[in-house]
């Protein structure tokens, strides 16, 4: 049976952080518009992400050695909270930063540790990450990608899908076969990276719904990759991906997607003369949702700070958290227009569509909603 | 919290809290031989200040676990209650103590509490006046009227004055905040148990040939009843972190709030999973969803404190992350510090 999250709490060290990132923020986001700071760790701007990265707030939790900050995850956790609470765009360094980077200096070999981590933590290098194909979402394990063995190194060939921001990405670091074939499941995939520059790959960009383009097809077309390609261990692809998805679904993004529209909404009924009763419980009712499940992704960091792959529990935790970030707009998109002869403000409105238009992504991305409640039932002993 | 105290609580209540003692409690409106294990247990004076810790996060485990064994009588409120008197530094009255959610007065000046959880059991009864005053009273000179709901220790109090000897306490105590805290946190060992004896049960029971939880729709059905018990347990414990007895209220409303709004869907899971048998009165799944659902509204439900929040944050100048870190989670001290 699953333990509860114990409470945690973070270490005064880590608090210290916050408030030079509040005053970085105050001048770094000043004038942007609600609708632009709604994508938050969806938007994109490199500048940001270097400017961050010149405060050494990009790698955070990397060694000093490389580059790094030599922080622990509760300093990371500041740091992310505090960025994601104002919509922060953090969508260039966002994938290094939290899964790229980790991954690289847990299984990378030192020339791969000394080459990329200087430059992730600089804020040159974006990655993204490659794992669903044409025929292979969520049963992951059936993907067709393949890296085969040559004299000089490997060839790579396949199609990537829904890679996020693979278009402006430098290096992607991709889940692919390097033997046997679908029918072989987890057995024989291996992660490679995969410099998004080389001859043969092709990048296509997927416009979505809100107007953005931020997922891509990734064609690779016999791409010839050096020997250390490989990330880790060959064959152990599957077990290294599944070490990285309790820091992919634990963080605070998974439960503050929506909190620019809700403060929005809030500063907006701020300046009524009169608020509905209706909103006033619906503001609490939020608030009270939102207090647990922060304190509950606080608990996952604790347990990643201190050596665990809370896998079972982050599926939880986002699954509630996601729940919580569509329920937002769901909820204020029927508030809004409960009082049909007062428009809502124009920058709200557009707010509160772009975020209804994304919304569905928040618990499709990092493992669908039935994938995640599928991981709990076998955590809780079923099946 | 020291393992071992909880570890001899928990043994406690499987001992003296057999499903069968809960419905003869429930039956009789008695809290008899069971109360008299709980008194020698000493467990009663946890929060007195120089016999126990005194604060909440010691006896948030224990209140657990009573909500877990749908204990019968107000421990969790008795032991609240006596680590306020002892910090006041006023005698304890004998027997089980109950909270009023509320007081009115009615024709002739009488005092009413109406729906006082556990009352039906109770000896003495902690309460605010219409006027204020805060007194702990005892119930020799009370009418005590149970609900009639079935199952039920829910009852109507009414003093038609309240007795010389009641105990005045701090006017400023905040009994109803208290209530929803202690509420909320049997609740959430409620949802607990509620979990592992749905988890059971679908592993038990086998139709078209083999266990109900191995099919997808049950199985993501019981992700959500465990999503719902762990954040109403991570809302009641987020109470509980810093020290003293009396908790700030408007972290109580979270509890309250999230607890009612757990136990919603937790028990409309639990009792679709389990089928008839969970509707029975022989199936002990009925003591926990009565519980539950009857916890929804003790102290104000969660449209009550859904207002109180809202009216909270909406008064606030700042955005909601900061108004958190301020003013609902645990650490906000700390916090200050490193800010200031």
């Amino acid at each position: 049976m699953l333990d509860a999250l114990p409470l945690s709490a973070l270490p005064a060290s880590a608090e210290a952080l916050r408030p030079a990132v509040r005053a970085f923020l105050d001048e770094a986001l000043a004038g942007r518009p609600t609708d632009r700071l709604a994508r938050s760790w969806m938007g994109f701007d490199a500048e940001f992400s270097r400017a961050l990265a010149a405060r050494g707030w990009v790698g955070l939790t990397l060694p000093r050695d490389y580059g790094g900050g030599g922080q622990d995850a509760f300093h990371r956790f500041v740091l992310a909270e505090e960025l994601l609470a104002r919509g922060a765009p953090v969508s260039a360094h966002w994938i290094a930063d939290r899964q790229s980077g980790p991954l690289i200096l847990k299984y990378g070999t030192e020339a791969q540790r000394r080459f990329f981590l200087p430059k992730i933590c600089s804020g040159e290098l974006f990655f993204c990450i490659g794992m669903s194909e044409p025929q292979s979402g969520s049963d992951l394990a059936g993907l067709r990608t393949r890296a085969t063995r040559t004299a000089e190194g490997w060839v790579l060939k396949g199609q990537k899908l829904w890679t996020t921001n693979a278009h402006r990405a430098h290096y992607m670091i991709a889940l692919v076969r390097t033997h046997g074939g679908p029918e072989d499941r987890h057995a024989g995939l291996s992660q490679v990276i995969v410099d998004l520059s080389l001859p043969g790959v092709t990048v296509r960009t997927i416009g979505d719904l809100a107007g953005d383009a931020h997922f891509n097809e990734v064609f690779f077309d016999e791409v010839q990759l050096p020997e250390d390609a490989i990330i880790g261990a060959e064959g152990e692809g599957w077990a290294q991906v599944t070490a990285e998805l309790a820091y992919e679904r634990s963080g605070p993004e998974r439960i503050y997607g929506s909190i620019v529209l809700f403060d929005a909404w809030l500063a907006h009924l701020r300046c009524l003369p009169q608020v509905r009763e209706a909103d006033v419980a619906l503001a609490g009712r939020l608030l009270a949702h939102l207090a647990p499940l922060r304190e509950m992704s606080l608990a996952l960091t604790a347990q990643l700070a201190a050596g665990a792959s809370p896998v079972i529990e982050a599926a939880l935790v986002k699954d509630l958290g996601t729940e919580f970030e569509q329920a937002v707009p769901n909820l204020l998109a029927d508030a809004l227009y409960a009082a049909p002869d007062d428009a809502p403000p124009e920058m709200l409105l557009r707010t509160l569509h772009y975020v209804l238009q994304v919304c569905p992504t928040f618990s499709l991305r990092g493992g669908t909603r039935e994938i995640l409640r599928g991981v709990i039932a076998r955590g809780l002993g079923l099946r | 919290m020291d393992a071992l105290l909880v570890e001899s609580f928990e043994r406690l209540l499987q001992g003296a809290c057999s499903p069968a003692t809960v419905r003869t409690v429930e039956r009789e409106g008695k809290a008899g031989a069971l109360w008299a294990e709980i008194e020698a247990s000493g467990y009663l004076h946890l929060l007195v200040p120089d016999e126990g810790g005194g604060a909440l996060r010691d006896s948030f485990p224990l209140w657990l676990a009573c909500g877990a064994h749908t204990l019968p009588v107000p421990l969790a409120q008795t032991m609240w209650a006596r680590g306020l008197l002892a910090a006041g530094g006023l005698a304890m009255p004998a027997g089980p103590i109950a909270i009023a959610p509320a007081a009115r007065r009615v024709e002739g000046g009488a005092l009413r509490c109406a729906g006082v959880p556990f009352g039906a059991l109770a000896q003495a009864l902690l309460l605010r006046t219409p006027e204020g005053e805060v007194v702990c009273a005892p119930l020799t000179a009370a009418t005590v009227q149970r609900s009639g709901v079935h199952g039920s220790l829910q009852a109507d109090i009414v003093f038609a004055s309240l007795p010389a000897d009641a105990l005045r306490l701090p006017t400023d105590t905040d009994l109803q905040a208290a209530g929803a805290l202690i509420t909320a946190t049997l609740m959430a060992g409620g949802l607990q148990r509620l979990l592992a004896m749905t988890v059971q049960y679908a592993n038990d029971r086998a139709q078209f040939g083999k266990a109900i939880g191995k099919f997808q729709a049950v199985q993501q059905q019981l992700a959500v009843l465990a999503e719902q018990a762990f954040a109403a347990r991570m809302a009641a414990e987020l109470v509980c972190a810093e020290a003293g007895v009396l908790p700030q209220r408007l972290r109580a409303a979270v509890a309250k709030a999230r607890a009612a709004e757990a136990a919603e869907k937790a028990v409309a899971i639990a009792h679709a999973v389990h089928g008839a048998i969970g509707v029975t009165a022989e199936y002990d799944l009925q003591l926990v969803t009565r519980r539950l659902q009857e916890g929804r509204g003790d102290f104000g439900s969660a449209g009550y404190w859904h207002g109180e929040l809202g009216r909270a944050l909406l008064a606030a100048d700042e955005p909601t992350v900061p108004f958190l870190l301020h003013t609902l989670l645990p650490g906000a001290a700390a916090r200050a510090e490193s800010a200031g």
